[in-house]
Formats: structure tokens, sequence, C-alpha cells
């Protein structure tokens, strides 16, 4: 019973700045702030030539109604609190990780192994330990999918380690 | 109508379309919107006519493919199955699962064909009235279609609103199209030319639902034992006749709306169904009028939602937004003029999702047992396949990397809208219609010479926007009387 209380009083006392609602308003202001007054920067078309609006003048109108509504949005979230979405588990975070070093690998090595390593990775963290499945998903599968396209579209994949290896 | 489709080739791709949707349905987080955007750059090797009739076979059965996981593991296949969890799976826990599929089949399949009926007579009729429409007009009714979509779809309509305009904003990155110039690049070439459609929704669907599933890898599926789907008895028939005709007119009527199609009808065809049934108490126990309400309901929608695709160019829902883009690369120009220059194109896109909806009767009657074994697949060897399918369908495009870490961004992003309650299907709906929104507006005031006050002189665009408040001021209505806040 004292633990309940405790927690509750606990989730009243923190600041404001610490709760999802304010978490996503700010980020979504901050973006759109920032967007809008990259909106300044755009060229203008000279007067003589102008036919309707200027090219800015729509998305700034666009920035400006999300920015409202956004702000809206939280002042409804101080009356009605929104419900508190459960913690995300480490398998989550690993496969941002993993897309991380899917951006990293097929940018400087190669685009195939990008694909191989993230399917190993993602695989593994999610509960596969055994080889042959780790081989099937890492392997084996990305290697038909990468020549089935080739072949079926005529798609050429960008260069790197293996590919040239593929197209040598 | 059926002309064109007796030809080897287009009944092998609706075959091919058909199974691949049921494969796309049965899995829960696939479905029809990013099964059809993986497909999209395969259709480039087929003629428009077979492309459209793969994707529009894709639609209708990945629809339907979501009751038979809905009903055997409590999980829809596709969001627009959640409807039919609440009495399929209770039916089937009672050693009645055939019954639940085939009643969930036969509703499926009526209300999949009445859309099409529906399909047939009206989109001619409202692509005659696109005639009467302006720039002004166009300008009106696109407004109308983003407002009904924060109104009627799922979730928060001020959260809809917002990602309905941001996924405009994504449609005005690159080089204005009246001034060639450079917006939200920041120096990058490749963005000179605008974000893809399909990085943006590979990356909203199947890369955010990749994420959802890391979280959930403790989630344990019951699956429910099925000897065989059962065709509803006579009892059955006479028990849901009403109910399947009611919802498959509900359904058909909520497509044509610019809104999550599906998703929405079946919740209302199951809300209507047990509104009017003399046995409301069985409803969450597994009542059959409940299963027949929510099926006919979401397949009726699909032949609803192509209404104002094809008669208009605006899609009726995020899969027909896949099958507008589908058009598009095929030179196929959606409006009134495809109804007057191409009509066997048409009729034949009419007739594949008649025999679609014919066919994923026949598989899902035969085969319901065989489809269900797909779910069987664990997600740790799924998912890094369908990433590396989602990665090379993503650059097949235009070939470019960039696209494949666009796509990564938009699954990160898409990821935290869903945690934080803003549906992905508006940002999909105002990407497409950026374009069609800034251009008539645009247009129009260049005709009315920068007089905003102009769109009020002309009836068609002042009843649409009058539709648009009421669209807008319906859910405060609701809330109000439900005493919710937005």
């Amino acid at each position: 019973m004292n633990n309940v209380r405790n927690k509750k009083r606990a989730s009243k006392s923190l600041p404001f700045f610490f709760k999802e609602e304010f978490k996503v308003f700010f980020i979504i202001v901050l973006v759109s702030t920032f967007l809008l007054i990259s909106t300044f920067t755009f060229d203008t078309v000279p007067p003589i030539l102008n036919r309707g609006i200027q090219p800015a003048t729509f998305p700034k109108g666009l920035l400006v109604l999300i920015i409202t509504l956004t702000s809206v949005i939280y002042y409804l979230s101080l009356k009605k609190p929104w419900k508190k979405e459960k913690k995300l588990p480490k398998t989550f975070f690993l496969t941002i990780l993993s897309f991380i070093f899917f951006i990293l690998i097929s940018k400087t090595l190669d685009f195939f192994l990008a694909i191989s390593v993230l399917s190993i990775f993602v695989s593994y963290n999610w509960g596969e330990k055994r080889i042959f499945y780790l081989f099937l998903v890492g392997i084996i599968f990305p290697f038909i999918v990468f020549v089935f396209f080739e072949m079926v579209l005529g798609l050429r994949f960008p260069p790197g380690i293996i590919t040239n290896l593929y197209y040598y | 109508m059926m002309a064109p489709l007796f030809s080897s080739k287009l009944l092998l791709v609706l075959l091919f379309g058909t199974l691949f949707g049921l494969v796309l349905g049965v899995l829960p987080g696939l479905g029809p919107t990013t099964g059809g955007a993986l497909i999209l750059p395969f259709t480039m090797t087929l003629d428009p006519l077979s492309a459209i009739v793969l994707l529009t076979s894709i639609y209708c059965a990945g629809t339907y493919g979501g009751a038979i996981t809905a009903v055997l593991i409590n999980t829809p296949g596709t969001p627009a199955a959640a409807a039919t969890c609440l009495d399929g799976y209770p039916l089937a826990q009672k050693g009645e699962a055939g019954r639940a599929l085939g009643m969930a089949t036969v509703s499926s399949t009526v209300g999949g064909i009445f859309s099409v009926v529906i399909l047939v007579f009206f989109a001619p009729i409202l692509a005659k009235l696109a005639y009467e429409f302006g720039q002004p007009e166009y300008f009106a009714l696109a407004i109308f279609g983003l407002t009904m979509l924060a109104s009627i779809g799922e979730g928060s309509p001020i959260k809809n609103l917002i990602a309905g305009a941001f996924g405009i904003l994504i449609s005005t990155i690159g080089k204005d199209f009246m001034t060639s110039i450079d917006r939200f690049t920041y120096g990058i070439n490749e963005l000179s030319v605008g974000i893809g459609f399909i990085p943006v929704v590979v990356g909203l669907f199947a890369i955010s639902e990749m994420l959802t599933q890391s979280t959930l890898l403790h989630q344990v599926f019951k699956r429910v034992a099925l000897k065989a789907v059962k065709l509803p008895t006579k009892d059955d028939y006479k028990k849901t006749w009403k109910t399947i005709l009611r919802s498959s007119g509900i359904g058909s009527f909520i497509g044509v709306l610019p809104a999550e199609g599906g998703t929405v009808a079946s919740l209302i065809g199951y809300s209507e169904a047990k509104r009017f049934s003399k046995n409301q108490e069985e409803f969450g126990k597994g009542s059959i009028e409940g299963i027949a309400g929510a099926e006919a309901a979401n397949n009726a929608a699909t032949g609803g939602a192509m209404v104002p695709t094809l008669a208009l160019g605006i899609p009726g829902s995020a899969t027909t937004a896949v099958i507008l883009t589908g058009l598009i690369i095929h030179g196929v120009r959606p409006g009134p003029d495809l109804f007057r220059e191409q009509p066997d194109f048409l009729y034949g896109i009419f007739g594949a999702m008649l025999i679609a909806n014919i066919l994923f009767f026949i598989f899902g009657f035969f085969g319901a047992k065989l489809f269900a074994r797909i779910t069987l697949v664990p997600n740790k060897i799924l998912w890094p396949m369908i990433f590396a399918v989602s990665v090379c369908g993503t650059y097949s495009l235009s070939q470019s990397i960039l696209d494949v870490w666009i796509m990564l961004f938009f699954g990160v992003l898409g990821f935290f809208m869903r945690r934080y309650g803003f549906s992905v299907v508006p940002v999909i709906i105002g990407l497409i219609l950026g374009e069609l929104v800034e251009g008539t507006l645009r247009q129009s005031l260049v005709i009315f010479d920068g007089n905003w006050l102009m769109f009020l002189t002309r009836p068609i665009a002042l009843t649409f926007f009058i539709l648009s408040l009421i669209a807008l001021a319906f859910p405060l209505l609701r809330s109000k009387k439900n005493k919710k806040v937005l």
C-alpha cells in the first residue's frame, strides 16, 4: 500500500519537463521551429515574376499549423495525461544500434555485408542461437534476394568489397 | 468487363496476388500496404493492367487474410481485422474455429463483391461529376479528405491532423514545382527531386513494425486448433444475412471517405451489428453476428476506397495510396479522363477485384489451415528477412542509398509516432495529397488574383469547405457528448 502511495506521489511530483507529453511537445516544436526558420532562407521569386504565393509561404503555413496543433494537444494533456508507456527493452535499443551499423557498413564497406551483419545481429539478439538459421537469415536469404532483384529488375547494387567480387 | 482478364498471364498474376495477399494478411504486422509497397518495384516488369491487378488482388486478399490470425491466435493479421478478434477468438476457443472462419470467409466475400458492384456503378458517376471540378474544387476536396481523415480516423483527431500536415510538409521537400526553388534540401543534391513515396511507406509500416516486434519478443501466441473451415449453416445465414448486407453498405460508404478504410469500417460494422442484434449479450463471447459484421465491413471498404482513387486520384486508404502510386509509376493518370479514354483498363481492374474476392474465398475455405501455419515462423527469422527485402525494394526504385537511409529514419519515426498515439496513415495520405493540395491552392490563387475570398464564390468548393468544418466539429461534439478529452 505504502509502495503504491509512494509511486503515485513520485509521479505527481515529477517535474513537467520529464513527462512524456512535454518531451513530445518539445521535440515537435523544436524541429518545427528549426524548419520554420530555415524557410526564411529559401530563395524568393522577384515580384514581377511571382504568380500567386512565394515558394516558402505554403511550408510556413504548415509549420505554424503543426506548432499550433501540438500546443493544443499539450494543453489538453495537462487536463488528461497520456497513458504511461512501458520502458523500452534492451532488444529495441540493440535493433536501433544495428541500424547504425547498417548505415556505417553500407557507406564504408559493402551494401550486401551491411544487410548480412544486420540480419545476423538482429536475429541473434532476438534469441536465435542456432548457426544454421543465422546462416540462412544472414547469408543465404540476402543472397537470394540480391540475385533475384538483379536478375528480375536488372538492378545494379552499389560497389563494395563483396558486391565487386560478385560483379567480377 | 472480364474480357481483358481472360489471358493466362493475367490469371496467373491474379492467382499470385491473391496468395501473396493472404500470406501478408495472415502475418501480424505485415499487411496489404507494406506488401504492396514492397512489390511495387517488381510491377515495373509488368504491363500497367497486370501491375494494378496484382496490387488490387493483394489488397482484397490481404484484408481478408487478417481474419485467419484474428480467429486462431487472437491477434489481428491486419488492423482491419481487430474487431474480428472480439468474437472470432472466443468462438474458436469454444471449439468452433471452423465455423468462425467459415463465417469470416463468407461475409468477407459478400462484402468484397458488394463493394465491387458499388465501385462499378459509382466510380463512373463520380468521375463525371469531377468534370465540373477546377483547381479550387480539387483544393477544397483534398482539404475535405484530410479533415475526414482526422475526424473518423483511428485515435485523436488533432494528432491525425498533425500527422496529415506533416505528410504534406514532406511533399514540399525538393524543388518547388512552379519556380524550381529548392526547399528543405540543405545542399543535398539527391533531395532536390523530393522524398520518394516508397521509402516513407516501407519505413513507416515495415521498419517501424520491426521495431515494435523487438519490444514484444516475450509475447507468446496461443493457437487454437483448426480441423477444417466449415460453411455457415442455414441457421447462421438466417441470423446474419441482414448484418452482412448492412455492414457491406457501411464498409463501402466508409471506404469511399479518405480514412483508414477497413479498420474504421470494421469497427463501425461491428458496433452496428451489436446495436441491431437481438442477442446483444452474445457479443464478445463468440457471436457469429459480430464476426459477420466486422468482416463484411472491412472487405467492403476495399471497393469503396477504390472509388475516389480511380475517379478523382484521391486515395481512400493507405493501400489505395500505394495503388495510386503504382498507377502513376505506370503512366496512368487517375481521374475522369481515365474513364473516357481507357474503359478496358478500368473494367479489367473491376473484374480482377471481383475474381480476387472469389479466389480468396476458395483459398480461405480450403487453405486457412495451411495459411495459419505461416504464423509459426518465428519473428527472429521472419523480420531480418523482411528487412533484407525492404532494403533491396527501397533501393531498387531509384537506385539510391539515400532512399534506404530515409526508410530507416521513417522507420524509427514511425515507431515513436505509434508509441505516442499518432497514426502513420495520415502521413501517407498527406504525402500523396501534398502536391495536389499545394498545386491547386497556388494555381487557384493565380486564377483569383490572390484573393482568398474568391474560394467562397465557387459552390462546389464552398460545399466541400462546409463539409470540412462539419468533419472537424464532429469529434468535438462527440467528445463533449462522451465528456472525453480529444
